[in-house]
């Protein structure tokens, strides 16, 4: 990584270790709250920014994730055991919703992942033997291990940042891999690829298994953060505010989930007193941002280095096209 | 017996308005590859514009014909030359993703701008019953009906009959050739989206009534007119007036047979359905996939 | 910045912190946390006006105990987990008492941070449930079920031999389907139709269908105030001409304007209307007209007397302390002849349920005529 990057990455990262100590319940509340909409974004950011697929239903796995966790600790099982119970779960969900995808192309598949997201809501909504129907779920607990308990907000907060990192490192282990590779031939030319002899099959399967495991994760970290569950958080509107905050942060850049969850769960608290305004300024700035920035806020260096060569490639190319005299 | 034929003609009549939504939907799809994700909203604000002129004191026909000049105007061609033009060139998804921005902004701008509140709508219809041999129908549901199917016959009437609805027939099966052939290619892609504002806007005076105006009344609206046009056939006009009214047949019988609660399970199930076995809808053509 | 400028601020910002201290020593604040957006606006904002409308007249009068009240409000849209979220603002700034949610699945989830921080938190819920959660710091508004629903029972017993019950699918409607279903059980009246419908439904053709099809005699409709709107319309629509009752959701003022033509007929047992035959109702029934230029509906005398039973609990315990204050409302006794602003006399019990007297009222012409008035449970 270049020298700027890494210097603003270490620089972050203090900072989200050290600012919500000077903050009060409602700061870290929120900040944890971003924290797993940013967990939950990555996952979706595999699946859409770098093998290309098409998903309007991850809020479905969200669902899964923090209903499996609040079902299990209310039949007094461990969360340790919920945790990755839920990335299970939605790991062979996701792998499920994957073969439809198989048959479907684009826009075909954002719908048919669309009323996959429906469905689910349905059950959440209706099954109340099994999810408590719109009652939801009420007075979720919080994880302890090794005697520390985690119902502080602040202890709360440390737990999920540090599942956020090791999230982050495996993603970005997994993108430097040839897997990565393998996913971005993906998105950008399927056939292609395919005839290059990398099984789209699996590829296509994977992104979908393994970003609905990483929105199951942060499903069930969300379920003993609000210690409530009910099925709201989980319908199609927010299935399509998490697409939104992977294309306005930048599909297929590795910061892109965090800009975006900034943007889609921070702005608007702070903007709290001007909720409806606010929502119709996002929704205006993603038709701008698609018209002058169809890759997201983070291709901004992108563009501006590019105009940058582009600028000077012209100027070479108008010094070299001079007369340099006649020549007979 | 009776019952069931009263739930099937109530299912007709909203049907025949998913249909309307629906069709617009297929038909910019058809005519310029944009999939809007905002036609739900195109349908609510007609009808905030309506009720603008109603507190004017306009009579109901009237802002219904002024509803229906600014909506060619604004989501005609004002949605055709800010929105879709730029974006013409990126492919599907930016479109879909600058409707789906658009579809929130318009959501909380009405609800920001005018009121969070639901408005009482005039019917334009009589409330009147009738008793047809043992079956009991509305005069609401008689009238929307009719009037919906009038809409989409005469607009398919149009697109095969007059040489404009040729030529846009022509722009939308290829652009290339059509422009060949001195169609004026532009022209024809915003009489398609002129012809959709309308429709949006003729629903929107025959659902209000019993929705009642808000804000997000257009979100479950779009989402079925999606739905149906899909079930239909995308690439089909009469694929979405099918669809409409199978969504909306559909529905009535589930939620009094099956279960009131998953009523908004029926269009999604025939759409898993239909795309895993007919992926092109019921009357729909196979599109190759270019490489 | 140079040194000087910044002392210069340092300064300023010093002198203001105790201006603002100062300040808050001096205000008695309360948060104001409704549903403004969402299938609960009618319900929110109508609430908010209420609450607003008097503190306005409080503050004029000269405050509580010499202080005047400052408030905020935010929006729930709604959803139960911003609620919570929202309540736990609340507590952390430090205010003396809670107004809202509506909602009873929102106040359902939001009082375990009121319980919390032990702030006094008035909702306007009427689920059940709502005070059989063993929470000292929460107080009604309205009727809870167990409190109304046993007047109307009695009521539908008279009225009806098969019943199609119509409610909706949230903590509200269910606690009162439930109620209501228990109540019945083993009288004269059959539920023949038990008809879910879902919050911010818009198409009731299916369920005004299925009640027909059960050939019932009456149907009870218990949704909340758009839902109900929009139900009497189709019922309308359909041709449905035998009786529709309910409860005040179902009479609203709101869901009249909504309605139009087709809420005449309908019938409710109501704790709070604005047609009561009280010369106070009246005169808050003009007062707000007066302020918002729209008639109120429950929703607004819930938050009216809401604030005004506040002030004479703060009263009853001669400080402004949160603790104190829940204490002094538990087992509180206020008279409507001494606190104008309550409308009728109300009187609360350990568990935050209040007792008043309550109407039936039937629309006609656009308009709810009190048509009797039942006294409270306790004065039998």
């Amino acid at each position: 990584m270049k020298k700027i990057a890494l210097l603003s990455t270490l620089v972050g990262l203090l900072a989200l270790v050290f600012l919500p100590t000077a903050l009060k319940n409602h700061g870290i509340y929120l900040f944890t709250y971003w924290l797993i909409y940013v967990i939950a974004a990555m996952g979706l950011n595999l699946t859409v920014g770098y093998a290309g697929q098409k998903s309007l239903g991850h809020a479905a796995f969200f669902g899964i994730g923090a209903y499996t966790v609040a079902i299990m600790l209310k039949a007094g099982l461990s969360f340790w055991l919920g945790l990755p119970m839920a990335a299970l779960c939605c790991f062979v969900v996701g792998l499920a919703l994957g073969f439809p995808a198989l048959r479907v192309q684009t826009i075909y598949l954002a719908f048919a992942t669309l009323g996959f997201n429906t469905a689910i809501w349905l059950v959440m909504r209706n099954e109340e033997w099994l999810t408590g129907g719109t009652f939801g779920i009420n007075n979720i607990a919080r994880p302890e291990a090794f005697g520390i308990s985690f119902d502080g907000n602040l202890a709360y907060y440390y737990l999920v940042l540090g599942i956020t990192l090791l999230l982050a490192i495996l993603l970005l282990g997994l993108l430097r891999s040839p897997w990565g590779k393998a996913f971005t031939a993906l998105r950008d030319n399927p056939i292609r690829a395919e005839s290059l002899g990398i099984d789209i099959r699996n590829y296509t399967l994977l992104s979908f298994a393994i970003g609905a495991a990483y929105a199951g994760i942060a499903g069930a970290l969300f379920a003993s953060l609000v210690q409530f569950i009910d099925p709201a958080p989980f319908n199609v509107e927010a299935s399509i505010m998490m697409y939104l905050m992977v294309v306005v942060g930048g599909p297929g850049y590795f910061f892109g989930p965090m800009l975006g969850a900034a943007v889609g769960v921070i702005l608007p608290e702070w903007l709290r007193f001007a909720q409806a305004w606010y929502l119709f300024v996002f929704g205006t700035a993603v038709v701008v941002l698609m018209i002058w920035l169809p890759d997201g806020l983070l291709s901004i260096p992108d563009r501006i280095s590019a105009k940058r060569q582009s600028r000077e490639a012209s100027a070479l190319r108008a010094a070299a096209g001079k007369p340099q005299g006649v020549k007979v | 017996m009776t019952d069931f034929l009263q739930l099937f003609f109530s299912g007709l009549a909203t049907g025949s308005i998913y249909a309307l939504a629906a069709l617009g939907f297929t038909l910019l799809w058809q005519a310029s590859g944009t999939i809007n994700f905002a036609q739900g909203e195109f349908v609510m604000l007609p009808a905030f514009m309506m009720i603008g002129c109603l507190t004017a004191g306009m009579p109901l026909l009237v802002s219904f014909c002024v509803s229906c000049i600014l909506s060619v105007v604004v989501l005609g061609w004002l949605f055709k030359r800010g929105l879709v033009d730029p974006l013409f060139k990126y492919g599907m998804m930016p479109i879909v993703v600058a409707t789906i921005g658009l579809s929130i902004a318009m959501r909380n701008g009405v609800r920001a701008g005018f009121s969070a509140e639901p408005q009482p709508f005039p019917n334009l219809f009589p409330d009147a019953v009738y008793n047809v041999a043992g079956v009991v129908v509305s005069g609401t549901d008689v009238g929307t009906f009719v009037f919906a199917m009038a809409l989409v016959l005469v607009t398919q009437a149009f697109l095969a009959k007059t040489v404009t609805g040729r030529a846009m027939q022509a722009v939308a099966q290829n652009t290339e050739s059509a422009s060949v052939l001195g169609i004026n290619v532009p022209r024809m892609i915003f009489y398609t989206f002129a012809i959709n504002a309308l429709l949006a806007a003729a629903a929107a005076i025959l659902v209000t009534p019993t929705y009642l105006a808000k804000f997000d009344m257009g979100a479950s609206l779009g989402n079925k007119a999606f739905f149906a046009a899909i079930i239909g056939g995308f690439n089909n006009s009469r694929g979405a007036l099918l669809g409409g009214l199978i969504v909306g047949v559909c529905e009535n019988l589930a939620a009094a047979y099956i279960s009131p609660a998953y009523k908004d399970a029926v269009a999604l199930i025939i759409f898993m359905v239909v795309i895993l076995f007919k992926p092109q809808g019921l009357l729909g053509k196979k599109v190759e996939r270019k490489v | 910045m140079n040194k000087r400028s910044t002392l210069k601020v340092v300064a300023a910002a010093t002198v203001l912190a105790f201006v603002g201290l100062a300040q808050a020593q001096q205000t008695i604040k309360i948060t104001n946390i409704v549903e403004l957006s969402g299938p609960g606006t009618t319900a929110g904002t109508l609430f908010k006006n209420g609450v607003e409308l008097a503190i306005k007249e409080i503050n004029e009068a000269g405050g509580i105990l010499g202080k005047k009240i400052e408030s905020t409000t935010v929006d729930t849209q709604t959803n139960p987990g911003v609620a919570k979220g929202l309540t736990q603002k609340a507590v952390d700034d430090g205010v003396l008492a809670i107004f809202g949610p509506v909602y009873s699945g929102s106040i359902m989830v939001s009082m375990a941070e009121s319980k919390r921080g032990e702030v006094p938190n008035f909702t306007g819920g009427e689920a059940a449930a709502i005070t059989q959660q063993g929470n000292p710091y929460v107080f009604r508004t309205a009727f809870g079920q167990s409190t109304s629903f046993p007047k109307l029972a009695k009521y539908i017993n008279t009225k009806s031999k098969s019943l199609a019950v119509i409610y909706v699918n949230n903590d509200f409607g269910k606690g009162g389907r439930d109620t209501l279903t228990k109540l019945l059980a083993g009288g004269p009246t059959q539920i023949v139709a038990d008809i879910s419908t879902d919050a911010g439904q818009v198409d009731f053709s299916a369920a005004v269908l299925k009640a027909k099809q059960s050939n019932a005699d009456a149907i009870f409709a218990y949704t909340n105030e758009e839902e109900s709107a929009r139900l009497l319309r189709e019922l309308k629509k359909q041709g449905w001409t035998k009786p529709v009752i309910g409860e005040t959701t179902l009479t609203g003022q709101k869901v009249i304007e909504l309605a139009g033509d087709a809420a005449n007929g309908a019938v409710a047992h109501v704790g709070l209307t604005v047609d009561a035959p009280i010369p106070e109702m009246l005169k808050f029934k003009a007062k707000y007209y007066q302020a918002y230029g729209s008639i109120s509906d429950h929703n607004g005398i819930k938050g009216y007397t809401g604030v005004y039973i506040l002030k004479a609990a703060i009263e009853k315990a001669g400080k402004i302390d949160r603790k104190a204050v829940a204490q002094a409302l538990h087992g509180i006794n206020i008279s409507a002849k001494k606190n104008p602003g309550v409308i009728m006399d109300v009187s609360f019990d350990a568990n935050g349920d209040l007792d008043r007297e309550s109407f039936l009222v039937e629309v006609k012409n656009g308009r709810q005529v009190v048509v009797a008035t039942l006294p409270a449970l306790s004065k039998k």
